[in-house]
């Protein structure tokens, strides 16, 4: 009994950091309807940045300090590499390809080709040894849980109640409907690609004090499985990323506790195409029909 | 009575009967044809304009064209006694032209308060934001009666009110509606250009593009019949209602 519940715990903790990651996916999956598969380098990034900042200020000598001062600067970071991302690899790509045929698989071509070029130059810059996180806390499961769903209610404000949250569903929902609104397309999904990459970082600094490690391919494993757990809640939903993670992270733990631990992945991606098998929109994901 | 005062922008030097909107001679081409091959039409301060034609004979394009969402090949655009050709949908938006889309658009997934709120996204001035939400529920009641619901569960005709809500959240000057009758039960039809009539009144000048030819020309001061891509006739709604050549085409004899 003692065991389940450590692993709920472990696995509410592992799942809320999976779905900081993927709301980063579903967001720009909701305005753009594409899948940018750079987001996993952004996590990767935003990891190293919270790093040399953490350890600038100290590190475990002011963990207060150091963890809230690295994971600010990582958001900062992350906001700004996410931007440029945008503004470099798709938006030349969706000014030029409006309304052609190919206007949604190039720019995921763009997306896979940043994500290896990031992944790259960090080996590049950063070796691709593993670096070692400085141990923050003594207990960090309840800390990377409460700081994932404090942010998660912080960003359900931000999208329900200010002007910028309101013209992200309209351009998701109608873009030409939202430029009659006067909405700023471009504005908006540059602060979508900040925000998103902003929610990245703290996952990638929580990440990182659960595991204590970073290296250049870290990205793959935690992008891999927070777009399944985009999709799996239905992508393009926010609610949908923050659900499908916590079901991957507690589903994760709870098979850690039977005799097929190593299979976590395998069943990860049975569960993926079950639901998708019954619900092809994903949890909470809807097709929006016409009305007349 | 429609509260029409822009919060931020200063009222559009347009007394009555001066041009507000001057549309000349644009070509404009679209999914590969020549959609419009030279329109000229003109909308005074004030006025309810009509533009009626058949399917596809180039109305949807005209209204398009004038909210700068299609490229234009050729010709003008003046709004407000500038050319507006080069200006971006948004901006135009913010010059105080809102477009009523064909097919309503509204944003389904956002609830009906959210989807008039984000109407008022180009001046987010919370004090007329509060006067338009009371004129619209004084003007749609049933609105007013599911701000809480979500767009998308709307009927028909209930998403065409809203829609219309939607434009006067941004307190327009130029309202061009887009086919506003269009899969609408015949009794919300007459009670949505009730509407129209009274939002002309508040002074809000309006472009009217319809295929219910009759209740356009009944509604309309002046009116211009399109036919593919050209200006086939124009003149005062009540001389056109009577001319033989549309009532065989449009009115059904």
């Amino acid at each position: 009994m003692h065991r389940i519940f450590e692993a709920l715990v472990t696995g509410l903790a592992q799942g809320a950091m999976i779905a900081l990651v993927a709301l980063g996916y579903t967001m720009v999956f909701g305005i753009l309807k594409m899948i940018n598969f750079a987001h996993s380098e952004v996590f990767m990034m935003a990891a190293y940045v919270g790093l040399f900042i953490l350890t600038a200020l100290g590190g475990a000598h002011s963990p207060w300090i150091a963890g809230i001062g690295g994971t600010v600067g990582a958001m900062i970071g992350a906001a700004a590499l996410g931007m440029l991302i945008e503004r470099v690899a798709y938006r030349p790509l969706r000014a030029r390809g409006r309304g052609t045929r190919l206007s949604r698989i190039t720019p995921l071509v763009t997306a896979l080709a940043t994500s290896v070029f990031l992944q790259n130059a960090a080996q590049l810059m950063f070796s691709a040894k593993f670096r070692p996180y400085p141990r923050l806390f003594e207990q960090t499961r309840p800390v990377i849980f409460i700081v994932a769903v404090v942010v998660m209610v912080l960003l359900n404000q931000l999208v329900k109640k200010t002007w910028f949250g309101k013209a992200m569903r309209a351009l998701s929902s109608n873009e030409e409907a939202a430029r009659l609104m006067g909405v700023r397309t471009s504005r908006v999904i540059s602060m979508t690609f900040a925000v998103g990459s902003g929610l990245a970082a703290v996952g990638a600094v929580l990440y990182c004090l659960d595991q204590s490690q970073v290296y250049p391919t870290m990205g793959v494993v935690i992008g891999t499985r927070a777009f399944v757990a985009a999709v799996l809640g239905g992508i393009g939903n926010i609610t949908g990323a923050m659900l499908g993670g916590l079901l991957l992270g507690v589903l994760g733990e709870f098979v850690k506790l039977t005799d097929y631990s190593g299979g976590v992945d395998v069943l990860v991606f049975l569960v993926l195409i079950g639901v998708l098998l019954v619900k092809p929109t994903g949890l909470l994901g809807s097709t929006a029909g016409e009305k007349v | 009575m429609i509260r029409t005062v822009h919060p931020i922008r200063p009222a559009v030097v347009a007394p009555a009967g001066s041009s507000l909107l001057e549309v000349s001679d644009i070509r404009v081409r679209y999914g590969g044809i020549q959609a419009l091959k030279g329109v000229t039409l003109r909308v005074d301060s004030g006025e309810i304009v009509a533009l009626i034609g058949a399917n596809g004979a180039g109305k949807t394009t005209t209204l398009k064209s004038i909210a700068r969402l299609l490229p234009l090949a050729s010709g003008t655009i003046r709004y407000a006694g500038r050319d507006i050709a080069s200006m971006s949908t948004e901006d135009l938006v913010d010059a105080g032209v809102a477009l009523v889309p064909e097919g309503r658009a509204i944003f389904p997934n956002l609830t009906v308060r959210e989807n008039l709120e984000l109407g008022a996204y180009a001046h987010r001035n919370a004090i007329a934001i509060r006067e338009t939400l009371e004129d619209v529920n004084e003007l749609f009641p049933r609105l007013g009666e599911r701000m809480n619901q979500e767009g998308g569960t709307l009927s028909g005709g209930e998403q065409q009110m809203l829609a219309i809500a939607r434009a006067l959240m941004a307190r327009p000057t130029l309202l061009l509606l887009d086919e506003p009758s269009l899969g609408i039960a015949p009794k919300l039809v007459a009670h949505i250009f009730a509407a129209i009539t009274a939002i002309a009144k508040a002074g809000v000048t309006i472009l009217l593009v319809e295929q219910n030819t009759r209740i356009a020309l009944a509604t309309s001061m002046r009116a211009y019949v399109l036919r593919t891509g050209e200006i086939a006739l124009q003149g005062p709604s009540r001389e056109l209602a009577t001319n033989a050549e549309i009532q065989a085409a449009y009115l059904g004899g």
